[in-house]
């Protein structure tokens, strides 16, 4: 992409294809022969890193979509059987989901990147703005992903987020239509959604091939923001910065396996494992992380069309980034101001994002309108500002000089330093919210379970036994009509066999039908059936409970969660820590109280529960001491009880938790000997170029 | 991508038999997707709606504009916040009318916007009166 290469195959059928499409050519000048400044950091491996993430979302995409239904009624099913019947359905699915976040977050370092050393100064400026529409792309393909598997996030993220665009005058209304292909979201929508989902990425694979080209004409920034000029600036792309990139892409690799194998959730929110209802909103609506800056933006204008102006603006003022900062020194490093500057903003941008995620109420909408305030100044009046104040330190005459000149002196710290502060600062915005946290009702006490951590298990006594608990108890009232009584047989479940699946299955009436008459007709379950569920609909089942449908069981320990707060979020990302659903499930089992405290008022046909979000639960208490009889001798009590059924809910929600976390220990030993590997290879491509 | 024909027909008038309703309860049905509320007010609502000093309202309108006249006690309403379209809660909110859980929207007992970020009243869908006990609304 760099002009006419000189570059030869000596294989006679490579040559007779390259002097018809010199393709061989062009891969060689722009892959292999192209000269890459010698003194780029790691922060430059975040390229190869975004095409990685790229390849891998198109290639996970389309295998999903092979066994997805694009259908209102459907897709919530369909991605749940993804997950539990297609072969490594679960694994696909998490590298699907999780790789979206972690494409924002390698996107992110880019971008901060190419801010930080001034990669969108003459000549890069269109470089740049090709990278901001790659942006916008990655952020509609995003939310649209987000919104197929047709929870209840999914819904109402979709409502919220297609709204804002009735805040256009005048046509508002009908472009929402338009959007929606109805009166409101729906079908239509999910549909289109999917049709654009699909498309969107390969848009975003042609205008990267722009942004390639674009970066191999202007030729890459380097830290020191001086153009190479000589052949001692440069060293050839392969194998220098080729080897470079696949460690730095391996040592991504290792983030993005922690989470697929063993966070999956994290980075979710609990409420898309209910099914989207467009009857009943979400208490708190939070879009996925990646987009919560820019929701803070538009949450803390009052006026809506403002505010929708403000949250677009905030993006699109990228694109005159090149123009707002008119300093002739290209990197911060040379820019003591700017520097600093720099990573105020970064800390702006992190609570901005922190606070997307608040509820907009009280000291949340004042800080969020002061930071709103700081992400525009600093584009509108720091950037220019500087440019005409402050004095850069000299840069050095080129990039060897910069590399030599480095080996004395390490000028690092200060990046440290400013990280330590925004994590203190975070710490800070933090402490005000865990003080609040404790709205509503108690938070549930944790639990030893055996399937937490790395190398978690399921019980297979307790599965055996929840499932007791759950056919002589539960069943009753909720469904389970995700498991099939094969299920029961599998590998990682209550290690049933396959004969007793299916005596198990047997004891059941299945309802089958129409036969030749027309008729349909009772038959004994097989193990492909699933769990039949206690009521034929859903208005069938809220009108048996006093108005409150009971929810059917098969995800409720992936679909109900409470709010860690700060810090423990964060620790949680380091002690693995995901079990939530499961503590709260076995604290609503046994948070039942006869004794209302005073100032708790029960409406009639409640009950008080000391877990359950507002107290008041229809559910009467479902268990007491010696209701069910275990065969094994253990303790008939209602802890125990909660306990062996919260185990047996967690593999209905996670059948497949085992194989994952085994799976990612292999992962984890390969990945981990490989980026030792690589990283030798490294040292050793460049021993002589440093 | 405008909706087709299929979409368009089923969002023709449906009818709702009021009867059943009493006074001070509310129910909600879906037309074209949306939830509409048609709550049967009380005497002490319909007074509250018709008290408040219409131009300090965010959005003034009065009471009378937003019901027909000679059925008062019916308040037909979309129910889907003005704010980001959420879905509000009857019988909620300081002004006995309608909270949004979303941002905090507070609606009357006309489903007038009272306080919190919603810049319009709940939109009356287009209905009348087929009979005293039947509306027909599209």
């Amino acid at each position: 992409m760099s002009g006419p290469s000189d570059y030869q195959p000596s294989n006679p059928a490579l040559q007779w294809i390259e002097r018809r499409l010199p393709i061989f050519g062009l891969m060689h000048s722009s892959f292999v022969a192209y000269p890459t400044p010698r003194n780029l950091n790691y922060w430059w491996t975040f390229g190869a890193i975004l095409s990685f993430m790229l390849g891998m979302q198109i290639l996970t995409g389309v295998i999903l979509a092979m066994h997805y239904t694009p259908n209102a009624d459907l897709a919530f099913k369909s991605v749940e059987l993804i997950v539990r019947d297609v072969n490594y359905g679960w694994l696909l699915r998490n590298m699907h989901a999780v790789g979206a976040s972690m494409f924002f977050v390698a996107v992110y370092v880019h971008m901060f990147r190419g801010l930080y050393y001034g990669s969108y100064k003459e000549p890069r400026e269109v470089l740049w703005i090709l990278g901001v529409i790659i942006y916008l792309l990655m952020m509609a393909t995003g939310f649209m992903g987000y919104v197929l598997p047709w929870g209840q996030m999914s819904f109402w993220g979709a409502t919220v987020i297609t709204n804002l665009f009735s805040a256009v005058p005048y046509v508002g209304e009908s472009i929402v239509t338009l959007l929606w292909g109805g009166y409101s979201v729906g079908n239509p929508t999910l549909n289109r959604f999917f049709s654009l989902h699909y498309l969107l990425p390969f848009v975003i694979a042609g205008v990267v091939v722009l942004h390639v080209w674009a970066l191999h004409v202007a030729g890459q920034n380097n830290p020191d923001g001086v153009e190479p000029k000589t052949e001692k600036d440069t060293v050839p792309f392969t194998p220098h910065a080729t080897i470079k990139d696949m460690f730095g892409v391996t040592c991504f690799m290792l983030l993005y396996a922690w989470f697929i194998f063993y966070m999956p959730n994290y980075l979710g929110d609990a409420d898309n494992y209910i099914p989207a209802n467009p009857g009943v909103t979400p208490p708190h609506i939070v879009p996925e992380w990646y987009y919560l800056p820019f929701y803070a933006i538009l949450r803390s204008i009052p006026n809506k069309l403002a505010g929708v102006i403000a949250m677009f603006g905030a993006i699109i003022i990228l694109c005159f980034l090149p123009w707002l900062d008119s300093a002739r020194t290209r990197s911060s490093k040379y820019r003591p101001l700017a520097k600093q500057f720099f990573w105020i903003f970064v800390v702006v941008c992190i609570l901005l994002g922190y606070l997307g995620a608040q509820p907009p109420e009280g000291i949340y909408v004042v800080a969020g309108r002061v930071l709103t305030v700081c992400y525009f100044a600093y584009f509108l009046i720091v950037l220019p500002l500087l440019a005409r104040i402050e004095k850069p330190r000299p840069v050095p005459n080129s990039i060897s000089d910069a590399v030599l000149a480095k080996t004395g002196s390490r000028s690092t710290p200060m990046v440290s330093t400013a990280i330590v502060l925004a994590l203190a600062g975070s710490l800070f915005v933090g402490s005000i919210d865990s003080a609040k946290a404790s709205e509503g009702s108690d938070t549930p006490p944790g639990n030893k379970w055996s399937f937490s951590g790395p190398f978690g298990k399921y019980d297979r006594g307790a599965l055996q036994r929840g499932l007791k608990v759950y056919k002589e108890v539960c069943a009753s009232c909720h469904g389970l009509s995700y498991i099939a009584f094969r299920n029961l047989a599998e590998a990682g479940g209550p290690g049933y066999s396959v004969a007793q699946a299916a005596a198990f299955a047997s004891d059941y009436k299945i309802k089958d039908g129409p036969n030749d008459a027309g008729d349909m007709f009772e038959r004994p379950g097989r193990p492909a059936d699933y769990f039949p569920s206690p009521f034929p609909n859903e208005q069938a089942a809220r009108a048996a409970n006093g108005g409150a449908a009971p929810p059917d069981l098969s995800l409720i320990t992936k679909a109900r969660s409470y709010k860690r707060g700060f810090p423990w979020f964060i620790f949680d990302f380091f002690t693995q820590y995901q079990e939530q659903g499961p503590d709260y499930v076995a604290a609503v089992l046994q948070g039942f109280e006869d004794k209302v405290p005073e100032g708790v008022t029960i409406p009639e046909g409640s009950y008080y529960n000391r877990y359950f979000p507002g107290h008041a639960i229809k559910m009467p208490k479902p268990l007491s001491d010696g209701q069910v009889t275990y065969d094994d001798g253990s303790p008939t009590t209602v802890a125990q009880y909660a306990k062996d059924v919260t185990t047996f809910l967690m593999w209905t929600a996670e059948p497949h938790m085992e194989a994952r976390k085994s799976l990612g220990f292999q992962v984890f030993v390969f990945l981990i000997i490989f980026a030792g590997l690589m990283y030798f290879t490294k040292k050793k491509v460049w021993a002589d170029s440093h | 991508m405008n909706p087709d024909a299929s979409t368009i027909a089923a969002g023709a008038p449906i009818e709702v038999d009021l009867s059943p309703i009493a006074e001070g309860q509310d129910i909600k049905v879906f037309w074209r997707g949306k939830p509409i509320y048609i709550s049967h007010r009380t005497k002490k609502q319909i007074d509250e709606a018709r008290a408040v000093n219409v131009a300090s309202l965010p959005d003034p309108q009065t009471d009378e504009a937003r019901v027909k006249s000679g059925h008062e006690q019916w308040l037909v309403v979309i129910g889907i916040c003005t704010h980001l379209g959420c879905i509000p809660i009857a019988h909620e909110g300081n002004y006995d009318g309608f909270f949004c859980p979303c941002h905090g929207s507070q609606y009357d007992s006309s489903g007038r916007i009272r306080q919190g970020p919603a810049p319009l009243n709940l939109p009356v869908p287009p209905y009348q009166f087929v009979s005293d006990t039947k509306i027909q609304i599209g």
